[in-house]
């Protein structure tokens, strides 16, 4: 790794006045950032560590609201009986980061801003990785786990566990800044990046995420990964789902996936066709079309279409308790 | 050194957990809920205007407790924990294999938690306490996990295998008796090439009955 300088700050205010600064970054668990950085993929001047900054560490379950500190590890949060009761679906994302050290190092908000593991990106070509005529690397290269819903130029996907869950759920991010506090919700904190220069999340300079919060009330969940082995790798494909309404009719479907598309996708056709509706092998079967029906698969993931298919009828048949 | 605020971690390893860079640059809050959860309230404890020094890149001083031991050691802010224990602590057991915490080999123990040694910055870790496989037994006194990898024959040319012992013995900790799916779980973060799954699941079920006991 290149020299970097390092501030520990104890409080949400200092850390914003560390990281307004050009060349500084917050660093969380750090299992992501590190190999970016021995990588040179990233650089920094300076490295603004969060483990130490209070309030931003913990779990809150307030009747039907759930806050999740973004510095909570993922083991702290699958240890926490009250949140996993609420939200059974958490512990489905969770298990499939299946390296117990992954888990006790890396956080919440490290999972939900991870950066994307398009190998493109990781090798130094840049987000869009785009060659020197323009032309996409990605598209005329190996894209067997890219976007099936590519956005623009932006045709990585996006790696986060939880993500898809959050949004299918409706949370909120809670951002702090130099500005003070906002919120968001969790599928803004994301973006398709148009230029080289931007990321593939919406966070401004000297803004960090402080946790997330949802509403864990009065909804079914769940979470379905197609993987192609169980440990030591991200998944192929996930998707996440989110029915209100009790027995086997939802009043109302979010269908999210993961692994798809630059951003969260949010598949809005297969859950409207879903609310209000009885779930049928037949209706599920429709939702699951609905959800690909837009895909632009590139040379080398057609596979990834009927994985999504798959991952969808999967989550919801668990969400509905039922074998689909 | 400022700010001396010894907690129960601090008085076990000898040193104050407010004072681990010295020069104060530092406050951590060990684990736990923080008072003010996502409303930005400061904690009581939390207003520390040296808190916004930045230190490095040359070296910083830091505390840690390395097996038991309280170390002293000025390293860049740069240097993993892997790097820190083997080149300059001589703590040579965690393994440098991938150096991009997917392999397990740099298994270690921080405050009893199973982390990758390769994904931690040393400085990250001062104040803290870790545990590497030499911290857990030695040749003439082993660990019952370690008596059980010699025991089972569970290892071929060794090099993963200081970090299986230390993921097993986290994993038998947190579950005495794991059934098969926690044990792929539980050791689902470490690598063998040598393919020898089939000894360290033999190490892993003699905890049902066999005397093997978590460390």
């Amino acid at each position: 790794m290149r020299p970097f300088g390092y501030a520990a700050p104890a409080t949400v205010e200092q850390a914003v006045g560390l990281l307004a600064a050009e060349g500084s970054e917050a660093l969380a668990g750090g299992t992501d950032l590190l190999s970016l950085l021995k990588d040179d993929v990233e650089r920094v001047d300076r490295l603004v560590a969060l483990r130490g900054v209070a309030g931003l560490s913990g779990i809150e379950l307030d009747g039907g609201m759930l806050r999740i500190g973004a510095m909570t590890t993922l083991q702290e949060l699958r240890d926490h009986d009250g949140a996993i009761a609420a939200l059974p679906a958490l512990a489905m994302a969770i298990d499939g980061v299946a390296s117990p050290q992954l888990r006790e190092m890396g956080t919440v908000g490290g999972d939900l801003l991870q950066r994307p593991r398009c190998w493109y990106y990781r090798r130094g070509f840049g987000l869009l990785a785009l060659a020197a005529d323009g032309r996409s690397m990605v598209a005329e290269g190996d894209n067997r786990y890219h976007a099936i819903f590519p956005t623009g130029q932006a045709r990585f996907v996006n790696p986060s566990s939880l993500a898809p869950l959050l949004v299918a759920l409706g949370a909120e991010a809670v951002v702090h800044g130099p500005a003070g506090e906002r919120r968001l919700p969790v599928e803004a904190l994301y973006q398709a990046p148009q230029t080289a220069e931007e990321r593939e999340n919406t966070l401004a300079p000297g803004e960090l995420l402080a946790g997330v919060e949802a509403n864990v009330d009065g909804s079914r969940s769940a979470v379905y990964e197609v993987r192609q082995r169980r440990s030591l790798d991200w998944p192929l494909m996930a998707a996440a789902v989110t029915l209100t309404g009790s027995g086997p009719r939802a009043e109302k479907a979010r269908i999210v996936l993961g692994h798809a598309a630059p951003t969260p996708h949010v598949a809005a056709a297969a859950g409207d066709l879903l609310s209000g509706q009885e779930l049928t092998p037949e209706t599920v079967a429709a939702a699951a079309d609905a959800a690909v029906e837009d895909a632009r698969p590139m040379s080398g993931n057609r596979y990834k279409v009927q994985l999504a298919r798959t991952a969808v009828r999967r989550a919801l048949g668990q969400a509905a308790g039922m074998e689909i | 050194m400022k700010g001396r605020r010894v907690t129960d971690d601090a008085k076990r390893s000898g040193f104050s957990r407010r004072s681990f860079l010295r020069g104060g640059a530092a406050g951590a809050l060990s684990g736990g809920l923080a008072t003010g959860l996502l409303t930005g309230e400061a904690g009581a404890a939390a207003a520390d205007a040296d808190a916004t020094e930045t230190v490095g890149p040359g070296p910083v001083e830091i505390e840690l407790e390395v097996n038991g031991v309280a170390s002293r050691l000025a390293v860049e802010p740069r240097v993993t924990l892997l790097d820190g224990l083997r080149d300059r602590l001589d703590v040579t057991g965690p393994k440098r294999v991938c150096d991009r915490g997917t392999c397990g080999a740099c298994t270690v123990l921080e405050d009893g938690r199973p982390i990758y040694a390769c994904s931690r910055l040393m400085i990250e870790s001062a104040g803290r306490s870790i545990t590497t496989v030499e911290g857990l037994g030695s040749p003439d006194a082993m660990h019952d996990v370690q008596q059980a990898f010699v025991d089972h024959d569970a290892q071929q040319c060794g090099y993963c295998t200081p970090g299986f012992v230390v993921a097993t013995a986290a994993l038998l900790a947190r579950h005495p008796a794991p059934s098969e799916p926690e044990i792929e779980a539980g050791l689902g973060g470490n690598f063998c090439r040598c393919g020898t799954y089939k000894g360290i699941r033999a190490v892993v079920a003699g905890g049902k009955g066999g005397g093997v006991t978590g460390g």
